[in-house]
């Protein structure tokens, strides 16, 4: 079987387009080279990497700032070369990530050059940004999967993040606050189910009107309820609490055991998903209906029921995004507080090329280059702000391009089954 | 027609039930129902024909709200005339915001740079640079489209944020920051730039409106009078037989892209040289409804006018609402999503009102793109 | 088992696709529903399969009323369907199409593949009909993909398999192997619809063959009693002229000169490998050869819809490698495309408007960049008229029009321009016989005029009728040229099969001067 799916890869990723990925890796190690090694001077940068309450702390680790980029842009120029020479296949995309990480973490060091960071606060403040965009993204692959475009991640996230608020408020519990938000986002979702399969809107059409309806509906509510009704908008958080002796684990036992229940949850949907679409018959079923719903239909799939179950799930959880917004974070709903996180949603979903597991990494590139954003000020480098928060942007516009590599879009993505 | 306008009447309908089971006094009249039905009716009457009045007042009820309505539909209009047009080319401009982003920019910029040109110059160069800002924009996603197939609705998108990124680093930028300000505010732009009001001082309506109702007939004419004209429906229509026949289809992308970001930098323009004065962070909204309202309209010219002009009194009238009813504006923004959800689907408005249809009227919209393709 | 359809009519709005059909099939048997493209076989297989509901009628299996309302009632009640546009999913693997909607699985809901895959090898050993179950579909020859439909249909316990025209896409060679496969599971006891419009294919296989025309049942027969010429006439409902009139050929010089042209498709495989051809001026070359073979990627590349990654072509004297069909249309050169609802017309544009599309810009439909409007509109109602074309009016959709009707005017569009070269693709698939016979005489006529003309079509009876030289493509290559008098059907079957009569030639391509065998 390995010999058959390494024809099977081939046929895939064509010559060309291996080509694109081994230059687009030694241009990124010249990048790292020029700008980060030639761009330091002969300092080092120091990192902190301790979180609360470990069982022991790690040293601070101080390291070349010049040396280090070069060093990883030795590394990423042998991977290019590597993949020009004999290619990765169908792995390429994990060596695509190491590359990015690679230079992601030389920038780091250039930036941190002469200074200090915390690394450890960067990488938790970079999980939390990710886990709504995360979220926003699996819902996102959990609707097209099915062949159901959703641009209305944004709008639901946004419409559940205030039911939330105010159901959790007004019950006084976190728990059907929680409950609440997620179904919030299942109503949601299932109009947009009902428009688009029912009565064959077009979908980016019935999105928009879900993100206007959602902007429309709680900045109207916010106005006319919470304004007068403080105490509505007062749910609390959830409250973090440790896996007990892993927590302890220095680095990475803060920063993956400790935390609350959303971010736990966050982290079971990812592995859960995934497993689900591709080693499951519902994933089977749903990917077929897809892909090529007829053939779902001649086999006795009900095309419709899935898409439905599948909609109104990603509603679920682009409604536990929206939750996680408030209950899970800031405690309060402002008006637009997710101020285009569902649109970075739906770019991670499309940079993680459907698969859950590739929208989480996405997320965590996102969120970096947004907590990085906060950090630069303090480091006090030469990059304004703008155009990291750009950076999410810019990189989905390369990947809808084609610069990097191509997703393969479900077939049916979009197209409503229409039963002679 | 009667789509639209059934679209309409459902919208202000769902839209005054949300205003009366909002209303806290109609809500307990609703709660002690059966001990007084008679009240909780009138009072849901009440609040929502109180409110509905006051939005009604506020658009047409005097010069004023006249000039206000007109003041909203003018980028408006031209900004749906944006979405209108890249939707016979059979493209879905989600860009509008971004391109609104860059007329600003590009008008802002002219506006403020020269203070000793003749009005008669400085207006239509400012006005024109705005359309080239935007066009520049449009273009992006029209050539992505082209020459790598990537969907204009997730590169729009994307170039949206990134604009908005963009305004917020100009402003940075001490060519563009106002003298003596560290907070993102801009030069304000000159008098010799700014749109002259056509009915008096006291009232805010200016030129751009007649500049925006001639960019409407304009496109009428480019759309079913021109060979351009031709060429954008085919390709629009059906993209493979327009290529057979020997037109260019990537071309044609490019073009009405551009020629759309054209449309809606100018609306920033007009906005910018007529009400706004100066450059500040943040989408301007007039983008988003924009798409509405195409829709309304049918993505034809005729429409896309008396569409904006509703939105443009939506939104007047909107503010004189909330100060005399304390309904939020934010109702009319409920109401535009239940406008476009009706009318993009008639069998939903069919079902809901018991007609049957002609013709005509079943005949969808815009020919949209249906995968991303990326 | 028995299989009864008892007098099904199904409507469609406007249309009545079948009328009163009765048909029966048991175990062992092979009955063949001979029909011509249209005739309403598919719609009817359709109802049998529980896609469309009957408007009148019943269907039985062993004598017991049945009822379909979905596929899912049908494959349970033992039916089994290999449509003629295969119901695979591209992504998946053999074994995932075939126990999609069956799956086996272990524990929450895992698939467990290597237990469907030891159920679909025992099937596949017990047919002869070899596949590699993890192989993805998409790589698949199209004659493998079909043998997966068979065992899906088989790994669903199916007594009665239905194949909507199961030759359609396959090599003669293929086509032996299918009809050994066909013999196998007869032997096995199921009954086999067999659904096709080639008449010597039903004689060869069917133990009883159902005609149906206009959605009627015409007649019932076997090949015993029977021959080639009656069914074609029940087929059409009237003696049939296969052969068009026309005179030899007196070729000019050459019109169109195609030199080692390699061509790749989306998938960016090579589906055209060192083509070299030539079109004289007052001759029909027929490019023959079963679908999917490169002819489709040959003409888009020929046409400027497709990138040509190396070769030569020229037209007279000049190159036109690449040239665009902008370009190609101002050199005079017209093309009747392959699909013609989704390439040759916008469906949502007035006939008039259709009429026009390619020349708009030209005086007197445009002056400057201004349209004329009534000048379209005269235009279009002479064309109506000159090639009959039945509508009520210029501005009624295309859409609206019926598929004959349709392609005439594609051809009134095309045709109207002077001309040097006509580069028709498919031109008369799923056509009328009036139709066939009108645009058949058309393309004679503009050979007689003076033009070259590109036939390719995947009907020998459409190549043996029109053609003065027939190309025979085969896996993207041409695998013979030869002169229409030396042509019989044997041996251009045995060419589109890829068997060359001769020894291999030196290394050099074959080019059309070297015709014949």
């Amino acid at each position: 079987m390995s010999s058959h799916s390494a024809t099977v890869t081939t046929s895939r990723i064509s010559p060309a387009r291996a080509r694109g990925f081994g230059i687009f890796f030694i241009f990124l190690a010249v990048a790292m080279a020029v700008l980060f090694g030639m761009g330091s001077g002969p300092d080092s940068a120091t990192f902190g990497l301790n979180g609360p309450d470990q069982f022991a702390d790690l040293p601070t680790v101080e390291i070349p700032a010049a040396g280090t980029a070069y060093f990883l842009a030795v590394v990423a120029a042998f991977l290019g070369g590597m993949q020009l020479a004999r290619g990765f296949g169908h792995r390429i995309y994990l060596v695509l990530g190491v590359v990015v990480f690679l230079f992601i973490f030389a920038f780091l060091v250039w930036a941190t050059e002469d200074n200090s960071l915390n690394l450890y606060g960067m990488l938790q403040s970079t999980l939390l940004r990710a886990i709504p965009l995360t979220l926003g993204a699996i819902s996102g692959v959990l609707c097209e999967k099915s062949g159901v475009v959703n641009i209305a991640i944004e709008g639901m996230m946004l419409f559940s993040a205030f039911m939330g608020v105010i159901i959790g408020s007004a019950s006084g519990n976190l728990w059907i606050g929680l409950i609440g938000g997620a179904l919030a986002g299942g109503v949601l979702s299932s109009v947009l189910a009902v428009l688009s399969i029912r009565y064959r809107v077009d979908q980016i059409i019935a999105g928009t009107v879900l993100n206007i309806f959602a902007l429309g509906i709680t900045s109207y509510l916010t106005a006319r309820v919470l304004v007068e009704y403080q105490n509505l908008n007062n749910p609390g958080t959830f409250r973090q609490f440790s896996i007990p002796i892993v927590s302890k684990i220095p680095l990475i036992g803060p920063l993956l055991f400790r935390n609350n229940i959303l971010i736990f949850l966050t982290f079971v949907l990812v592995g859960a998903v995934w497993f689900g679409l591709n080693k499951t018959r519902w994933g089977l079923r749903v990917r077929a209906v897809g892909e090529h719903p007829k053939a779902a239909d001649t086999v006795g799939i009900n095309v419709q029921r899935v898409r439905y179950r599948n909609v109104i799930m990603g509603g679920v959880v682009a409604g536990l995004a929206g939750a996680y917004l408030t209950l899970g974070s800031v405690g309060r709903f402002d008006e637009n507080m997710t101020a285009g996180k569902g649109f970075i949603a739906l770019a991670a979903m499309l940079f993680g090329r459907y698969n859950p597991v590739g929208a989480f990494g996405a997320a965590l590139v996102f969120g970096f280059a947004e907590s990085l954003q906060n950090k630069l000020a303090i480091l006090n480098v030469g990059i304004s702000s703008e155009l990291l928060a750009m950076a999410p942007y810019l990189a989905t516009l390369l990947v809808v391009a084609g610069v990097v590599g191509r997703t393969r879009v479900p077939a049916a993505d979009g197209v409503p089954y229409v039963k002679e | 027609m009667l789509v639209p306008t059934l679209a309409l009447v459902a919208a202000l309908f769902v839209g005054a039930l949300v205003i009366i089971f909002t209303d806290p006094e109609t809500l307990r009249a609703w709660a002690s129902f059966t001990a007084n039905p008679g009240r909780a009716l009138s009072l849901s009457w009440d609040a929502a024909s109180e409110a509905y009045i006051a939005l009604f007042r506020g658009s047409f009820g005097s010069r004023y709200a006249l000039s206000e309505t007109l003041v909203n539909t003018t980028p408006l209009l031209l900004a749906g005339l944006s979405v209108g047009l890249a939707f016979r080319a059979g493209l879905f401009n989600i860009g509008g915001e971004g391109q609104i982003l860059a007329g600003f920019i590009g008008s802002v910029m002219v506006g403020f740079s020269f203070d000793s040109l003749p009005a008669i110059i400085h207006v239509p160069f400012a006005l024109l640079t705005g359309a080239v800002f935007g066009a520049a924009w449009g273009f992006i996603p029209g050539f992505l489209k082209a020459k790598t197939g990537a969907h204009e609705v997730i590169s729009t998108i994307m170039l949206n944020f990134i604009m908005l990124n963009v305004v917020l680093w100009v402003l940075k930028t001490e060519f563009f920051l106002r003298i003596g300000r560290n907070d993102p505010i801009s030069k304000s732009v000159n008098e010799s730039a700014e749109l002259p009001k056509i009915a008096g001082e006291g009232l805010r309506v200016h030129l751009g409106i007649m500049v925006a109702l001639a960019v409407a007939w304009l496109m009428w004419w480019i759309l079913f009078r021109t060979t351009i004209g031709f060429r954008f429906r085919s390709v629009g229509a059906n993209p493979k037989a327009a290529a057979y026949a020997g037109m260019s289809v990537a071309g044609t992308y490019i073009f009405a892209m551009m020629m759309a970001g054209a449309l809606t930098g100018l609306a920033g323009a007009t906005q910018m040289l007529g009400i706004k004065k100066f450059l500040s962070p943040g989408f301007s909204g007039f983008g988003f409804d924009a798409i509405a309202l195409a829709l309304l309209g049918k993505s034809h010219p005729g429409g896309i006018v008396l569409a904006s002009i509703l939105f443009g009194a939506l939104r007047a009238g909107a503010l004189t609402m909330q100060a005399s009813t304390s309904t939020p504006i934010d109702i009319i923004v409920v109401i535009q999503a239940l406008i476009i959800a009706f009318v993009a689907a008639p069998t939903l408005v069919r079902a809901i009102f018991r007609v049957k249809l002609r013709r005509s009227e079943r005949e969808t919209e815009g020919v949209l793109a249906k995968t991303w393709g990326s | 088992m028995k299989v009864e359809l008892r007098g099904v009519t199904k409507r469609f709005p406007g249309v009545v696709a079948n009328r009163d059909v009765n048909l029966t099939v048991s175990g062992g048997e092979v009955v063949a529903l001979l029909g011509e493209n249209g005739a309403g076989k598919s719609t009817l297989m359709n109802v049998l399969f529980g896609l469309y509901e009957a408007t009148e009628g019943e269907i039985y299996i062993d004598d017991q009323k049945a009822e379909f309302s979905s596929p899912a009632d049908a494959i349970a009640a033992g039916i089994g369907m290999v449509h003629q546009h295969f119901m695979l999913i591209p992504v998946f693997n053999v074994i995932e199409n075939v126990m999609l909607g069956l799956e086996e699985t272990k524990g929450m809901g895992r698939l467990d593949e290597d237990k469907a895959s030891e159920r679909l090898l025992s099937l596949s050993r017990e047919h002869g009909l070899q596949v590699e179950p993890y192989a993805v579909i998409e790589d698949l020859p199209v004659g493998v993909q079909q043998r997966v439909e068979i065992l899906k249909a088989l790994y669903r316990n199916a007594d009665c398999l239905i194949l909507d025209e199961p030759t359609a896409v396959l090599t003669p060679d293929e086509i032996r192997d299918l009809i050994g496969v066909i013999q196998s599971l007869k032997d096995a006891g199921k009954a086999i619809i067999f659904i096709s419009h080639k008449l010597k294919e039903v004689l060869e296989i069917a133990d009883q063959i159902v005609v149906l025309r206009r959605g009627e049942v015409v007649g019932t027969t076997t090949p015993s009693e029977t021959n080639e010429q009656e069914l074609a006439t029940m087929m059409v409902g009237r003696d049939v002229q296969l052969e068009v009139s026309k005179t030899p050929s007196e070729p000019g010089t050459a019109v169109l000169r195609v030199t080692d042209m390699h061509v790749r498709d989306d998938r960016e495989v090579k589906v055209v490998n060192g083509v070299s051809f030539e079109v004289k001026a007052k001759e029909i070359l027929a490019i023959a050869g079963v679908q999917g073979n490169g002819q489709t990627q040959l003409i888009e590349a020929l046409t400027g819809l497709r990138k040509v990654e190396s070769g030569n072509v020229t037209l007279g004297d000049e190159d036109v490698t690449g040239a665009s069909p902008a370009t190609l249309f101002k050199m005079d050169v017209a093309h009747i495309p392959e699909d013609r609802q989704a390439d040759g017309m916008i469906g949502a544009f007035s006939i008039a408007d259709n009429l026009v599309l390619n020349t708009y810009r030209e005086r007197p439909f445009s002056k400057g960049i201004l349209t004329d409007r009534s000048a379209i509109q005269r235009s279009a109602t002479k064309l109506i008229e000159d090639f009959d074309i039945r509508t009520p009016s210029a501005r009624s959709p295309a859409s609206t029009l019926s598929g004959g009707n349709q392609q005439k005017m594609i051809v009134a569009r095309e045709f109207t321009h002077a001309q040097r070269l006509l580069i028709a693709s498919q031109p008369t698939r799923g056509l009328d016989v009036g139709s066939i016979q009108y645009i058949h005489a058309r393309i004679v006529a503009q050979r007689d005029e003076g033009a070259g003309v590109l036939l390719v079509s995947s009907e020998l009876d459409e190549i043996m009728a029109l053609a003065d030289r027939i190309a025979v493509m085969c896996a993207g290559e041409i695998v013979g040229v030869l002169d229409r008098a030396d042509a019989t059907r044997e041996k251009v079957g045995r060419l589109m099969a890829g068997v060359r009569d001769e020894a291999p030639r030196p290394p050099s391509p074959p080019v059309a001067e070297g015709e014949g065998s």
